[in-house]
């Protein structure tokens, strides 16, 4: 397996108004597991459903009724944990988490606490070429989600839709490795990006299918360094938690807020209180959610209605050996097999969509000349009209047509622009609509160097400026240029012109 | 352990069941009397035990990844105090 190695980004320091601070983030992202049906129902996952119509016996809590595990979402997770190289635990249980809330029927949720499916493993989150974050993952674990609650249909009720209660989450929490707002977004990006090749969440944040608990707490420089040494939390900050976000801005703009409110009040003397915080993006600030406080006595204890849940080796072997190709050893292929800059492997590989396209256009072609123009044209051009990859009119395979004809010196780089735009806009095969069109450029160089003894012969006063500067030999060329519909070879036109003025 | 008349409020508090302040004594010597009962399994000696969590010698069942439940909203909401267009409807609850 390739790597590429990288250094480690400077911390974000935050100038108080006596010194300088930096901060420690901690994440607990809620991942939904990309399954057709619940954890332990047989209701369907299907987001936008009517009210409550995807929801079960089971998830609504009635009396009698047992949860069975749904083997898919199991297998999932591991694969997750694979994708993060962590550890992955063939033996885990269930537990109650209990709180009162009207969107959680059961009035627990059905977690790991003690025996999570995976323990610990690492992210490496790139902030830029040859500089990464390595992330320690603690621990993986399966739980179900809540219902949704709407506080805005009535002034005096609140309205409950169960749809979403029972859905498989996986909670990856990492460790208090991450050094800045823009590395806490850098992460999730990244946890979104590995679940998405691996195909175990389909990221998709507006619909909550990706939200991020943020945990954040403010040291002085070198604090940070001590905890690391010594393991003593007590270097660190009191931390408070941002719940619920599912948005990589409002990440970084509330941990953004919260380090600076956390600051103002230890450099008035304060102290900050541990606490749940939510972060409000019509305000944009975090506060405190008070409601909250007194439900964190969970009672947590082991789920008499589930067995443990063992795994065996060899299945978690199977799913080892169907792994993908995964980002980061992509990026490096990418990057060695292709000869392209680790920043342009980056964009290349952001999207597994996006990657397969590239060495579709790649493959027995200039790798540097095919990322460019996948690069620079299509997802410049996709981007400007905002389609997906999905939904390019070009397809690799007419792209690849465009650039074999530009390899073979049919069409100069200029005309390959205006051809792919006729790609684009009319669809057909390139190689076809150059010979219908007449795109194809004059490399027969007795046609060129026929036009340039004409034009040399009817402009003998420029012939003569020409010998004086030699720089005048450009007007030459763009008057073959245009005589020839801009279809002549620049470069073949360029020597002729100099070798027939004697330059 | 011992539960006071605080602790047996909190607890009633979690579980969100109203207990009258006069109600209280006699609902915290009920839990003493309890965990009283629970605590002579303490006597046992579980040194190098590992913890049980199951009697039966069974594997977890699973089962596999389809939808073959759902789809019925009104049986769902039928229990329901309050229910509108298809939502439960509770008290306002506040974040």
């Amino acid at each position: 397996m390739l790597d590429l190695s990288f250094e480690a980004p400077k911390p974000k320091v935050i100038a108080g108004a006596k010194h300088d601070w930096e901060m420690v983030i901690g994440l607990e992202v809620h991942a939904q597991v990309a399954s057709k049906a619940k954890l332990f129902s047989g209701a369907s996952t299907q987001f936008g459903a009517e009210p409550n119509s995807n929801v079960s016996f089971v998830d609504a809590a009635m009396p009698g009724m047992l949860p069975v595990i749904n083997e898919f979402c199991v297998e999932q997770a591991v694969r997750t944990g694979l994708g993060l190289k962590a550890k992955i635990n063939l033996w885990s249980a269930f537990d109650r988490k209990n709180y009162f809330y009207p969107d959680l029927p059961q009035g627990y949720q059905i977690s790991q606490l003690y025996h999570p499916i995976v323990g610990e493993g690492e992210v490496i989150v790139d902030m830029g070429p040859g500089i990464a974050r390595r992330v320690r993952i603690e621990r993986i674990h399966l739980e179900q989600d809540a219902g949704k609650s709407i506080h805005d249909m009535d002034p005096n009720y609140t309205f409950v839709d169960l749809n979403r209660t029972g859905v498989a989450l996986m909670e990856i929490v990492s460790r208090p490795d991450i050094r800045g707002p823009e590395e806490a977004a850098a992460y999730v990006a990244k946890l979104r990006q590995i679940m998405r090749y691996l195909g175990t969440c389909d990221g998709n944040m507006q619909n909550g299918n990706l939200r991020a608990d943020v945990n954040i707490s403010v040291c002085r420089p070198g604090d940070y360094e001590r905890f690391l040494e010594t393991g003593d939390a007590s270097h660190l900050g009191t931390r408070c938690e941002i719940k619920n976000m599912n948005s990589l801005r409002f990440i970084q703009a509330a941990i953004e807020f919260e380090a600076r409110r956390q600051i103002a009040i230890l450099e008035d003397g304060g102290e900050v209180v541990q606490e749940t915080r939510l972060y409000d993006p019509d305000r944009g600030e975090t506060r405190s959610m008070r409601s909250k406080e007194e439900a964190h006595d969970y009672r947590y204890f082991p789920c008499p209605d589930l067995l443990p849940l063992e795994i065996e080796e060899e299945w978690v072997e199977a799913i080892r050996a169907s792994l993908p190709e995964l980002p980061d050893e992509k990026k490096a292929r990418f990057v060695s097999q292709y000869g392209i800059t680790e920043y342009d492997a980056g964009v290349l590989t952001a999207e597994l969509a996006n990657a397969e396209y590239f060495e579709a256009v790649a493959q027995g072609r200039d790798g540097k000349i095919a990322a460019n123009w996948v690069i620079n044209e299509l997802f410049g051009r996709l981007n400007k009209e905002g389609l997906s990859i999905e939904e390019s009119p070009v397809s690799a395979e007419q792209l690849g047509g465009i650039l074999d004809l530009m390899a073979k010196g049919d069409i100069s780089s200029k005309i390959a622009k205006e051809l792919f735009e006729i790609v684009w806009t009319e669809g057909g095969d390139p190689a076809e609509i150059v010979e219908a069109r007449g795109m194809r450029q004059v490399t027969d160089t007795a046609a060129i160097e026929a036009e340039v003894d004409r034009i040399i012969a009817e402009n003998p006063a420029q012939v003569e400026k020409a010998k004086a500067n030699p720089k005048v030999a450009g007007w030459f060329v763009g008057q073959v240029m245009k005589a020839t519909g801009g279809k002549a070879n620049p470069k073949a036109v360029n020597e002729i012109v100099a070798k027939k003025l004697g330059l | 352990m011992s539960i006071d008349l605080e602790t047996a409020a909190h607890v009633a508090r979690l579980a969100r069941i109203r207990v009258e302040p006069e109600r209280l004594p006699a609902l915290a010597e009920e839990f003493n009397r309890i965990l009283g009962f629970i605590e002579q399994l303490n006597e046992v000696d579980v040194e190098g035990v590992e913890p049980m969590v199951s009697v039966t010698p069974m594997r977890l069942k699973r089962r596999p990844d389809e939808v073959t439940d759902g789809g019925y909203p009104e049986k769902i909401l039928s229990n329901a105090p309050d229910a509108r267009e298809g939502f439960f409807v509770v008290p306002k609850v506040v974040e």
